[in-house]
């Protein structure tokens, strides 16, 4: 097994004339909590879509565990959309028979056990549910299964700043150790503690790639007051709105 | 107790902290058993290899004894306890003597202020 689970080389990304990813270098380990930050449209969705599969990249090669992107990588890759695709008609326990016979590493009885932690009625139809308990069970099924690779695409931004609290333990003791969360969120003050590393995303580019501890070591402040620091600064820069 | 986080520093530095005062003050009491790294990282919401620093530190700091697997232990040996807790008495003190000078008293005026202080309790 190598030491190095995702390697993305010169990844570019275009749509039409508009470049949504320029040249993105990154290396993620195993075994790490990754906070991929960045403002709305900096390319953190884009980049997760490319990881899973669902995008393909205009230039440059991705492999995911020495892998390039296919059916093997996507067995090991558990993903949170940020936007739920499920039909409404449906109930929780439906959802768990449909990855229980797509995904061998699907854990039901895990599954069950975090729905009654995070009070969702297994047995509720997702259209009964409301926005928050439906960003609950979508991720109860992305966080029982035993993936190498979590990608997270906002997990935590519709749900209460309780909810959110929660959600965050559920990461932290529900991750398999051997693998690795990436999380995309603008929320950071909310996660920075849970998490081991940043990637900073600006314009499609990675500007910082550290561990959190080193960041707050060297800069003397958060990764949250960085951030807005960083992304504040261009702002002005751009003149009036 | 709850685990309270400031931004300035690196957060491993700060369990590192509030562990070693829950040690001094005796919420841990020598030779007992810490709690497993995942099990402190819950409660704390932080990530379990932060806490896993944190602990290493203790353990260099001669606070903590015993390895990952077969858990950690809080030190027998009272004198690395009182030591630690006469440096952070000392560290306290510094602090407050700093915040003196800046008001512009000297050594001397804080020994006065110290007696006036214990006069009132």
């Amino acid at each position: 097994m190598n030491e190095t689970l995702v390697s993305c080389t010169a990844l570019t990304k275009r749509y039409g004339n508009k470049t949504a990813l320029k040249g993105v270098n990154l290396e993620l380990g195993r075994g790490r909590i990754v906070g991929l930050l960045g403002p709305n449209g900096s390319g953190k969705t884009t980049l997760i879509k490319i990881l899973c599969g669902l995008l393909q990249p205009t230039e440059g090669a991705v492999l995911v565990d020495g892998q390039a992107v296919g059916p093997y990588t996507k067995s090991i890759i558990s993903y949170l959309p940020d936007r739920m695709y499920f039909a409404d008609w449906m109930k929780a326990t439906d959802l768990f028979d449909l990855f229980a016979d797509f995904y061998k590493d699907f854990d039901r009885t895990r599954a069950m056990s975090m729905c009654a932690s995070l009070g969702v009625t297994p047995s509720d139809r997702l259209k009964s549910m409301s926005k928050g308990t439906k960003e609950k069970v979508q991720l109860v099924l992305v966080m029982a299964r035993k993936a190498q690779l979590y990608l997270l695409d906002e997990p935590i931004a519709g749900v209460d700043p309780a909810a959110r609290d929660f959600i965050l333990s559920t990461i932290l003791t529900n991750y398999n150790e051997e693998g690795t969360v990436l999380i995309s969120t603008h929320l950071i003050s909310d996660i920075e503690k849970v998490l081991d590393e940043a990637v900073f995303l600006k314009e499609g580019e990675i500007t910082l790639h550290d561990t959190v501890d080193n960041i707050r070591e060297r800069e003397g402040k958060s990764v949250d007051a960085l951030f807005r620091e960083v992304f504040r600064a261009h702002n002005i820069e751009g003149g009036a709105f | 107790m709850d685990w309270q986080f400031t931004d300035d520093r690196p957060i491993w530095q700060q369990l590192t902290d509030q562990l070693t005062l829950r040690i001094l003050k005796g919420e841990y009491p020598p030779g007992e058993r810490l709690p497993g790294v995942r099990e402190l990282a819950a409660q704390a919401g932080v990530n379990p290899n932060t806490m896993q620093r944190a602990m290493a530190q203790l353990e260099a700091d001669g606070l903590a004894v015993g390895s990952r697997t077969a858990g950690r232990t809080v030190t027998q040996d009272i004198s690395v306890i009182e030591s630690a807790a006469r440096e952070r008495a000392r560290a306290a003190v510094s602090a407050c003597l700093k915040i003196l000078e800046e008001l512009g008293y000297s050594g001397e005026d804080a020994l006065v202020f110290v007696k006036e202080e214990l006069h009132h309790e």
